[in-house]
């Protein structure tokens, strides 16, 4: 067998999740989808003492009132055909995996996964979105900019259960653009960017700009989001393009060099801007 | 060991499982259905690929005991005494397959699709970005899942 021996738990409620986890000790970590963690157990990457499968916790809705909801378990799939998440979501959802992989993949298992090319954490970042987690002593939420720390590590407390993401309806005014590179659809990565730009008439009034898998966690553009109040989006594309690629500075790898990713970060996220129109 | 049961292509299952146990190596090792291929062993390759609860799910990213009360059917559950299905003809037809060992996750992950609808093209494309083929080129196995879907 291929994993290394654990225990497993098939939690029926958050309570039993959070018992499961807090029985479990440091070593114990939940399951949701999968596709990222059975994975790692089969390559022995991980090794946990307890597997706490919360697929059957309650943590599949998806609810809005004023903001959505999204239910920790909450398949990837679904997100494409409900009309309540936000626009970037959606966009950036054919970039996540695959058909097969999203049927399973979770929204709350990709956020407390935190692989830095991920794309529902960069959407979270850049939506300005909240993740609540619950343990034994109590329920906090915490905002995407404290979550995320670098890949593979949060906030999150030992015990601590991902129970759901407050994500932004969609507001007036309101466009958004995501852009990817990867090497073959639905790979990592290479780089990505995520634009939302909301318009008073034709010019931008607020601007959140990030980028992802050039930097260790997703990654806001404060200055690149400065550049752009008071412009058209579009006439500052260009220029806001060139800023990213300079504010970024990835390591090279075995695909690229570091001046091929910051030229493709800048490229990326003018192609955002102009897309969000 | 945890006592699982469940349903697998009709046929009611119980076995008793180590939590470690990967879905694919039950289904080919305790239940003999070979016909669930093992690839990448990490989610890429798509050979795997099976319904779970009716929707197309990497074996190889479950565990068995996940599977205690779900419905998996493999590709052995496809053909039935009354021949092939649509979508195994038209993989005939045009040729989509030459060694067969992406095949069978292949159509699994087209039969989840089709149950959906009538994908494009472009969506047949999309949904085999998940899997690997290494002979016949997509081309054919695109052609024969579009014509599956106008049937």
């Amino acid at each position: 067998m291929k994993p290394a021996p654990f225990e497993y738990v098939r939690a029926r409620s958050v309570e039993e999740a959070l018992a499961g986890l807090a029985d479990g000790g440091a070593d114990a970590k939940p399951l949701a989808g999968g596709q990222s963690l059975v994975p790692a157990l089969t390559m022995r990457l991980v090794r946990p003492s307890v597997l706490v499968d919360v697929n059957d916790a309650g943590l599949g809705e998806i609810m809005a009132n004023g903001s959505v909801r999204i239910g920790a378990t909450v398949r990837q799939a679904a997100l494409a055909v409900d009309e309540r998440v936000h626009p970037l979501v959606r966009q950036a959802l054919p970039f996540v995996g695959h058909f097969v992989t999203r049927n399973r993949g979770t929204v709350g298992g990709s956020i407390a996964h935190a692989d830095g090319a991920a794309e529902l954490p960069l959407c979270l970042a850049v939506l300005d979105g909240v993740v609540v987690a619950e343990s034994r002593p109590g329920r906090r939420e915490i905002a995407a900019a404290d979550f995320f720390v670098t890949h593979f590590l949060t906030t999150l407390e030992p015990g601590e259960l991902v129970v759901e993401t407050v994500w932004p309806l969609a507001r007036d005014g309101e466009a958004s653009g995501f852009e990817e590179l990867a090497l073959r659809t639905g790979d990592f990565a290479q780089s990505m960017a995520a634009v939302v730009l909301r318009r008073e008439g034709e010019i931008v009034a607020e601007a959140r700009v990030g980028v992802g898998a050039v930097t260790d966690r997703p990654t806001r553009l404060p200055d690149v989001e400065a550049l752009l109040l008071g412009s058209s989006g579009h006439d500052a594309a260009a220029d806001a393009g060139s800023l990213a690629a300079r504010l970024v500075d990835p390591p090279s790898t075995t695909h690229a060099s570091s001046g091929y990713l910051r030229s493709l970060t800048g490229t990326l996220v003018r192609r955002a801007i102009e897309r969000a129109r | 060991m945890i006592q699982i049961e469940l349903t697998v292509n009709g046929r009611t299952v119980r076995e008793a499982v180590e939590p470690r146990l990967l879905l694919t190596d039950f289904l080919r090792h305790r239940l003999g259905l070979t016909g669930t291929h093992v690839g990448c062993e990490h989610g890429i390759c798509g050979a795997c690929t099976v319904l779970f609860d009716g929707v197309a799910a990497r074996g190889c990213c479950l565990l068995a005991v996940q599977a205690d009360g779900a419905t998996v059917s493999t590709v052995e559950s496809l053909a039935g005494m009354s021949g092939l299905t649509p979508l195994q003809e038209a993989f005939r037809r045009h040729h989509a397959l030459q060694c067969g060992f992406c095949t069978p996750g292949i159509l699994m992950a087209a039969t989840d699709l089709l149950a959906r609808g009538t994908p494009t093209r472009d969506e047949i494309v999309d949904m085999l970005s998940g899997h690997l083929c290494r002979c016949t080129g997509y081309a054919p196995i695109v052609d024969a899942i579009e014509e599956a879907a106008r049937r």
